[in-house]
């Protein structure tokens, strides 16, 4: 165990000074880095959330209200088709996302179910490609019908709404310019965001916290809202608060008459009057007609704009507006208007986002913890150092220059996986500081008891190193095999803890098998020692 | 003599204390699950759900009238303690009712009150929510964590030695998780999901020293055929003495080290390391050893000298 080919000394000192060049980058700050010549890699530790403060945000996507939705369209297409073809029923309802309901005459029920299989045609249309297959159950009893999404077709589309809204939070993220987000798709209806140097999330988690929902429609100016009966509104229409007070109620007609999703832009501006924050906005081709035709037909009219079903503003139509280009005002701030038109930009949610978990760390409170855990380590590594000199001087010397490069490997996997390195990381590098000695431990009480069993100084070194190989092996494969656990199973600070502690388990091996015991070889066939002063 | 040369050539009779061993640690044991069953764990907001917010504040601030004014808010419960420092505060707030929903508002209302109530600049360090949903996966995932850790302990010391050494490890394993359970439960130190990576290690490390242990066991077995088994255990654990204090003395100068300069946020974690490390220590030599003399382990090693290339 005592003989090192040329090759394998070559080699050991190469990865070791790979290592160093990887781990050299993180003494350096970014500027001096961007001026070092280009061999020298430039990849830094990658600092997670909790060191470089920033926000985790964890959010589901509502699909339960998307289900709802399907039910309330298809109800209403349903009951208008019904009407449309004579056909007279009673009694429906909708429980548990099936509508149920009887018809009169029950030998009208297969020509019903033709016609209602087509109605499910048209609603396929616009979140998945029209199948052959029908989305639509209809369960037949005598003259009771039921009718209910397939769960394949809830599926789709709960599933088609989530990847919308990762890449509408996407969008809206970027609006506001945050460096470096990290959206990723979790589970099935799950978005992970995080947010590097973000300590205050609050703007986030409220552009987050809105669906986005654009509406222009018409007000009902027939009807008038009755405090006392605040349910209460004709047929067609509908009653909504003002967003800027919920007290205050529009009777508007249900019937959208241009959505957001017509919308190509919208900027924050000032109306050129009132010097009021206003949000301008300009309509596509499709848009721009329908917004045209309205507004010609309704001069003198107030038309609402609704936004997530409050209505922003009412104001009356002055003229036909045919350039496809509009205000909205409704008592913004400049930051609210600012924030609307992002929205707006961004497109509306399929669904409403839940916040699930929030985590966020304060840019200070993370250099606190690089700080404590710098000097955590710095202290605890110099004392594990006097410690194993003391106990095992020269060797223990050859020991610390192990521990010494043990860090630095680990330092220098770090920066070139780009794993993240969390609070809970640098303590698993402060433990394996504690724990990397343990190989040669092993190896040098090893070779103590052969010494003391009388053999010569080579033969003990040599069978010390071959006997204590198993055991060292065992003994960190245990180990290994927590912090492989602790990856899978955990999340975030803890997941950066098993990276640390894992990559610290193979460097600590494979620095006691190759740098120490290069060196205590080296030691033996120079120094020829009679006897070792273990 | 090198004075920092300990425990050569012992040859203590640990096995003599097997039954006083036992007894105190079947003590330990029933003392935590009787602690646990009646104080339960000081479950953090990762397990329990609710809102956490770390402020620094520019004066030292009144923590009586801060909580009197954040508990007449209607938030139910709300926890307010010093962190570390006297500027630093810690405010928890109890999980709200109706769901997910409902939790992010807790943080507007506290931060507003705060901005109101106190003298001083407010710095908000560290916001943490989690709703009913995510903390009741946490704690599954955690449990889930500790048992497939263990189970796999169990089996893969069953595939390298035998199944009475398998067996052995793992109720020292259950042992040292228990206690650390207890202790957390006694001092009602705030048990989050840090303490489940802390647990998570202590079970890697206490194994760690055991395999050490049973490793020499089993050469020894090989060696001596003849030797009375409580001898031959004696003989192995003072073997490996050196070794065992050697490793426990430097994985516990860094943890202290850790544990006094690592700040206020890591403390808990590494106070969970530092136990697990003496319990774990303890274990493999009081308990995990001792075990193979009851679980009457093989004796006749010369046919199975495959598992382990004999040596010498």
């Amino acid at each position: 165990m005592l003989h090192f080919s040329r090759s394998k000394i070559i080699s050991i000192c190469a990865i070791s000074i790979v290592a160093m060049f990887l781990a050299l980058p993180n003494l350096f700050s970014d500027q001096k880095i961007s001026n070092f010549p280009s061999f020298i890699p430039s990849q830094k530790v990658n600092l997670g959330l909790d060191l470089q403060g920033g926000s985790h945000l964890l959010l589901e996507v509502d699909t339960d209200s998307i289900e709802k939705e399907k039910i309330e369209d298809l109800t209403f297409d349903l009951r208008r088709m019904l009407k449309k073809d004579g056909i007279k029923y009673n009694n429906l309802k909708v429980i548990d996302d099936s509508i149920i309901f009887k018809i009169t005459d029950a030998t009208l029920v297969s020509g019903l179910v033709k016609n209602i299989k087509e109605l499910s045609q048209s609603t396929s249309q616009n979140a998945v490609s029209a199948q052959s297959k029908s989305n639509l159950e209809i369960d037949i009893n005598n003259d009771l019908i039921n009718v209910s999404l397939t769960d394949d077709y809830l599926k789709q589309i709960s599933i088609s709404a989530v990847n919308q809204s990762i890449e509408i939070v996407r969008r809206r993220i970027d609006e506001l310019g945050t460096r470096e987000p990290t959206i990723q798709k979790q589970g099935t209806s799950r978005i992970l965001i995080q947010l590097p140097g973000l300590d205050d999330p609050e703007r986030i988690k409220s552009l987050l916290g809105k669906t986005a929902k654009l509406t222009f429609k018409l007000v009902d100016q027939k009807a008038s809202y009755d405090p006392s009966n605040p349910t209460k509104a004709p047929v067609g229409s509908e009653i909504l608060s003002s967003d800027s007070n919920s007290e205050f109620k529009y009777i508007v007609k249900k019937k959208v008459m241009v959505g957001g999703e017509n919308l190509v832009d919208a900027q924050p501006g000032f109306d050129s009057q009132t010097n009021e924050p206003v949000v301008n906005f300009r309509f596509d081709r499709i848009g721009a007609k329908k917004f045209g035709k309205v507004t010609k037909a309704n001069i003198g009219k107030p038309f609402a704009i609704i936004l997530d079903n409050k209505v922003v503003s009412a104001p009356v139509i002055r003229d036909a507006i045919l350039g496809g280009s509009g205000q909205i005002s409704g008592g913004f701030s400049a930051e609210e208007a600012a924030d609307l038109a992002v929205l707006l930009r961004a497109g509306a949610l399929p669904a409403p986002l839940v916040i699930l978990e929030e985590r966020s760390v304060g840019p200070d409170l993370g250099a606190d913890s690089i700080l404590a855990g710098k000097i955590a380590a710095l202290i605890g590594f110099i004392a594990v150092i006097i410690f194993m000199v003391l106990v095992y001087r020269s060797f223990g010397f050859f020991a610390d220059v192990a521990l010494i490069l043990n860090l630095i490997m680990v330092l220098g996997i770090l920066s070139l996986l780009q794993a993240t390195l969390t609070l809970p990381g640098i303590a698993g590098i402060i433990l394996t500081i504690g724990m990397a000695v343990d190989a040669n431990v092993l190896i040098f009480e090893r070779i103590k008891e052969e010494l003391r069993s009388g053999s010569s100084v080579i033969n003990s070194v040599d069978s010390g190193y071959k006997r204590a190989l198993s055991t060292i092996l065992d003994a960190n494969i245990t180990t290994l095999i927590a912090a492989s656990i602790l990856f899978f199973m955990g999340s975030g600070p803890v997941k950066g803890f098993s990276v640390t502690l894992a990559i610290g388990i193979f460097t600590s091996v494979f620095t006691a098998f190759t740098v120490t015991r290069l060196m205590v070889s080296i030691y033996i066939s120079k120094m020829k020692p009679k006897e070792l002063r273990l | 003599m090198n004075i920092f040369s300990f425990a050569i050539n012992t040859k203590i009779k640990f096995l003599s204390f097997r039954k006083p061993a036992f007894v105190l640690s079947m003590a330990l044991i029933i003392s935590s699950i009787l602690i646990y069953s009646i104080n339960g764990l000081n479950f953090g907001i990762d397990f329990r759900g609710g809102t956490l917010i770390e402020i620094e504040t520019t004066e030292t601030e009144n923590l009586g009238n801060l909580r009197r004014s954040l508990n007449s808010l209607n938030l139910g419960d709300v926890q307010v303690q010093e962190f570390g420092s006297p500027k630093n505060i810690l405010i928890r707030v109890e999980q709200q009712a109706g769901g997910d929903k409902t939790q992010q508002n807790v943080v507007n209302i506290v931060k507003a009150e705060l901005n109101t109530s106190l003298n001083s600049d407010v710095n908000f360090r560290r916001t943490e929510v989690v709703g009913p949903k995510v903390s009741a996966e946490l704690i599954k995932a955690g449990v889930i964590a500790i048992i497939v850790a263990v189970f796999a302990m169990l089996i893969y010391i069953w595939f390298r030695f035998e199944w009475q050494f398998s067996l052995g490890a793992v109720i020292a394993l259950i042992h040292d998780v228990l206690l650390t359970l207890g202790i957390f439960s006694l001092l009602q130190l705030e048990f989050n999901l840090s303490i489940i990576a802390a647990i998570l290690t202590i079970v890697g490390y206490s194994m760690n020293d055991t395999v050490v242990v049973y490793d020499r066991v089993r050469e020894n077995l090989r060696k001596h055929r003849k030797k009375d088994i409580l001898d031959l255990l004696n003989i192995s654990i003072n073997e490996t003495l050196s070794r065992t204090i050697m490793t426990s003395v430097t994985t516990l100068l860094a943890l202290l080290s850790l544990y006094i300069f690592g700040g206020s946020v890591i403390k808990g974690f590494t106070f969970a390391m530092i136990w697990g490390v003496l319990v774990g220590t303890y274990s493999s030599i009081f308990i995990a050893a001792p075990l193979l003399n009851y679980l009457e382990v093989k004796r006749d090693w010369s046919t199975s000298g495959a598992v382990e290339s004999t040596q010498k």
